[in-house]
């Protein structure tokens, strides 16, 4: 099985027009052609590249991860003599994708990196996570590379980058005890020793995803005194597995059982500051952060992607009272409302993609050299696109990762309920998604400022005024209605001006706005496909979102502010 | 220090997943109905090839494959897992080999290529399944042989010693150098594609594959020579004709019958441990296992 191969929908994504942007910005006009054997020559060469990189890669997921992920929800992974012992199976994972030379699939080529754009990088995400959602952790931890790129020295670089390359695994360490969501309170503290240069981390971290990795980003305190987040730095720490890095226990969690989730204690870790004191928590983790949720959105695509084959294949061969029981309505209607809610946060996954790599790679090229002022304004043009959809992607797909995973079990009635089906490690699995890398409440605590600016108003006009294939009309006629109300609610919360309010409403106008952008991108996406893979479930997703809206709407419209009282629990 | 590795490899029809349309009605194998594939006992090999080459330093992996223009794909294939080149054998004159002139042709490809000091293939390909043609490459060469290795575990002085997996057991055995080694498929699977080789050899062509890209890629390959499969016809091998194709292969086929396996008895069995054991006691019986 390949998993590139046998999903036309993620290789038309590649075919969007905005790429042509993405690869000649990421490539700088292919400078390194001369330069490196492996570089892409133009644009087609690139987009070729790609795709047969992304075939090796789907190629492991289908005849490696997913035949493991079974073994390794099983065994999981151990803890011994402080340190993590990956399951077999997961070690056979990263073992394949080593060799395979696909870790720092975007780091740049002087640092042994592919220099794909992100969008290629979150591709192999989704299918790693459709393979296992719990390994996808472990492959997507190379996001810390991505920080060290982005923000640490040249130094820094040299001397960690090209490890990732070579299969060295990262962790990123920010939460505590006492620091969960909120990250101002992280304690573990970092010493400067004027004698060697160095710092000195000492303190315990809680919840680390494969908390044993080589290369550590660590959030710590170096401002001794300070009680904020403006007293924390960022570190990277080299984990020479010399006991000052301890793995006290693994969790025993309900699902991404393969991905070891760690409580550490740093006894005199040395470590190296990336970046500026102070900045640790305000600027390095907060794009980190950004980084985390669009792989946990192509975590969640992937694990949807999975839920729906699981329940497609088995509504197929299901038989009952005489026919294959996806030949049912109320099964049917399951099964394509699960396609639909894949199709639509797949979109939305890469539309959000697109809009990352764009300003990204602008900010890369700031290193290099000065902006003129066109590039100056499409950088923030694409940085506010991205900040606004990247918490509707997160929240929107790890939610829909979870229904479908629900309507998968239900697909498969009983046998669904026992071990021996996919989809109810798919159910455990997909639990974590909505909370990880900061919870659904969380996203719409980021994404409520594009409500109330106007941010998602202008991208729903800009959507609106694309061109579409003339069936869909009557669908953008709908869509228009479903922005008026949407427009109404929104101003009818802005005028009452009463914070709790807005914070109350909240969810209901981010998801709104959410149901309207995404058939807004599947009509486009239905649209611009020579293969006929969207339409349905535009249509189907439309019908789904625009009762949603019309629901939320009328919430809204008869709901007084002094209500907000009844919710009140003490 | 130099040491050559040649991989005898083979891109066969995938005869593991057969539809009805595998056989065409004169019983011969209907390649248009089956995906071309990598002989997966020859990846067994190049793995094999591989991991020496990062042993022995200096050490080169050159594939070696007889077959139509389109077997280059096999070549690209393995340069893509880290061998260095390779040669396509191809011409209508090697057309409709049995194994012993397929051995001897390759055997004449292998003495052009100078000194080699290991060969090493599959212990056979999924298309006959006769496990032939390296032993017979070995004799012709008047090389030692061993066959179903599982693992090369060690080279040193000329010698190499070698993990044979046979029907009750496996057996270590040591032979000098150069030789043949038949690989079977118990040995580690081959390593994935390497995503850099894959991109710095995907436009890697035979002379024929070039020709049909035009002529706008001569400056292209010149300046990349790392590019260029050999490709050798018949008259560019030592030979004798009379002992290549058709004429030198004096295996005929009378008749090929499809074989369909049929259940001809079932027993449902609930599980317990009276049925387990008794289910164990006739398995060994009846030699189906142990």
């Amino acid at each position: 099985m390949n998993f590139f191969n046998d999903n036309p929908a993620i290789k038309f994504q590649l075919s969007h027009p905005l790429m042509k942007k993405i690869v000649t910005l990421k490539e700088r006009n292919f400078a390194d052609k001369d330069n490196y054997d492996y570089a892409s020559r133009d644009f087609e060469d690139a987009i070729d590249n790609y795709e047969k990189v992304l075939e090796i890669i789907g190629g492991i997921a289908g005849d490696i991860i997913a035949p493991n992920a079974e073994s390794v929800d099983h065994d999981g992974p151990l803890v011994e003599n402080s340190r993590v012992i990956y399951a077999r199976g997961t070690q056979e994972n990263h073992e394949a994708l080593t060799q395979a030379g696909v870790y720092g699939i975007t780091l740049p080529r002087q640092y042994g990196g592919l220099n794909f754009p992100m969008v290629a990088y979150v591709m192999s995400g989704e299918m790693v996570s459709r393979a296992d959602a719990g390994f996808a952790n472990i492959w997507g931890l190379q996001d810390c590379a991505e920080t060290i790129s982005e923000f640490a020295s040249e130094e820094i670089k040299a001397e960690f980058l090209p490890r990732v390359t070579q299969g060295e695994t990262c962790s990123m360490d920010l939460t505590e005890p006492d620091a969960g969501s909120d990250l101002q309170a992280v304690q573990l503290k970092a010493t400067f020793n004027e004698a060697d240069g160095m710092w000195y981390l000492n303190g315990v971290k809680r919840f680390i995803t494969n908390g044993d990795a080589q290369i550590k980003l660590v959030l710590a305190r170096s401002e001794e005194g300070t009680s904020d987040g403006r007293g924390l730095s960022y570190f990277v720490a080299d984990n020479k597995h010399d006991n000052t890095v301890l793995v006290r226990r693994i969790e025993n969690k309900l699902g991404i059982k393969g991905s070891p989730t760690c409580e550490l204690v740093f006894n005199n870790t040395p470590a190296k500051l990336v970046g500026t004191r102070r900045m640790g928590l305000i600027k390095y983790v907060m794009s980190l952060m950004n980084g985390a949720r669009l792989g946990i959105g192509a975590q969640s695509v992937g694990l949807s992607a999975a839920a729906y084959n699981e329940a497609l294949n088995y509504a197929r061969d299901r038989r009952q009272f005489g026919k294959a029981i996806i030949e049912f309505p109320a099964v049917f209607e399951l099964v394509s409302v699960i396609k639909a809610k894949l199709d639509a946060s797949r979109s939305l996954l890469y539309e959000t993609t697109r809009f990352v790599d764009v300003y990204k790679i602008y900010e890369a090229i700031e290193g290099e050299r000065k902006l003129d002022p066109e590039e100056k304004a499409e950088y923030k043009e694409y940085l506010k696109l991205a900040d606004a959809l990247t918490p509707m992607l997160k929240m929107f797909s790890s939610e829909y990762a979870n229904q479908n995973a629900y309507d998968s079990i239900q697909v498969h009635g009983g046998s669904g309920f026992m071990k021996d089906y996919a989809c109810e490690r798919h159910f455990r699995d997909a639990r974590i998604m909505t909370i990880y890398e900061g919870t659904s409440q969380l996203q719409v605590v980021a994404a409520i400022r594009h409500v109330t600016t106007g941010n998602y108003l202008k991208m729903i006009r800009d959507y609106d005024a694309q061109p579409i294939n003339p069936e869909f009309t009557s669908l953008r006629k709908r869509l228009q209605i479903m922005t008026n109300l949407y427009e109404n609610a929104v101003s009818r919360v802005n005028e009452i001006k009463n914070q709790e309010y807005l914070d109350f409403q909240a969810r209901r106008l981010v998801e709104m706005a959410g149901h309207i952008i995404m058939s807004y991108l599947l009509i486009i996406d239905a649209s611009r496909d020579t293969e006929d893979q969207f339409r349905k479930s535009a249509e189907v997703y439309l019908n789904y979102g625009e009762v949603e809206v019309r629901r939320h709407a009328a919430f809204i419209k008869k709901f007084e502010v002094a209500n907000v009282d009844i919710y009140k629990v003490q | 220090m130099s040491f050559k590795i040649v991989v005898l490899a083979k891109q066969v029809p995938d005869t593991r997943n057969v539809g009805k349309d595998a056989m065409k009605a004169d019983g011969t194998v209907n390649r248009a109905a089956l995906a071309a594939i990598y002989n997966p006992e020859d990846l067994n090999a190049l793995e094999q090839a591989l991991r020496l080459k990062s042993k022995i330093e200096g050490a080169t992996v050159q594939i070696l494959t007889m077959g139509p223009a389109r077997a280059a794909e096999i070549i690209r294939e393995s340069m893509y897992r880290g061998a260095d080149g390779g040669y396509l054998l191809s011409g209508r004159e090697f057309a409709g080999s049995d194994t012993l002139a397929t051995s001897y042709a390759l055997a004449c490809a292998i003495r052009k290529m100078g000194k080699v000091d290991l060969i090493v293939c599959g212990r056979q390909a999924i298309d006959g399944d006769t496990a032939q043609v390296g032993p017979q490459v070995a004799e012709k060469l008047g090389l030692p042989q061993i066959t179903y290795a599982e693992e090369i575990l060690d080279l040193s002085d000329n010698k190499i010693t070698v993990k044979r997996r046979l029907e009750r057991g496996v057996e270590v055995v040591k032979g000098s150098l150069p030789m043949v080694i038949t690989v079977n498929g118990s040995a580690p699977e081959c390593r994935p594609r390497h995503a850099k080789l894959t991109m710095k050899y995907k436009r890697a062509a035979t002379a024929t594959e070039k020709q049909e890209a035009g002529n706008d890629y001569t400056d292209f390959y010149d300046a990349h020579p790392y590019l260029n499969i050999t490709e050798w016809g018949v008259s560019d091998i030592e030979h004798d004709i009379q002992w290549l194709g058709l004429t030198g292969s004096p295996t005929k086929v009378k008749q090929i019958e499809n074989v369909v396996f049929t259940a001809k008895e079932s027993k449902r069995l609930t599980g317990s441990d009276f049925e387990i054991e008794s289910l164990m006691k006739e398995l060994i019986a009846n030699h189906t296992i142990g």
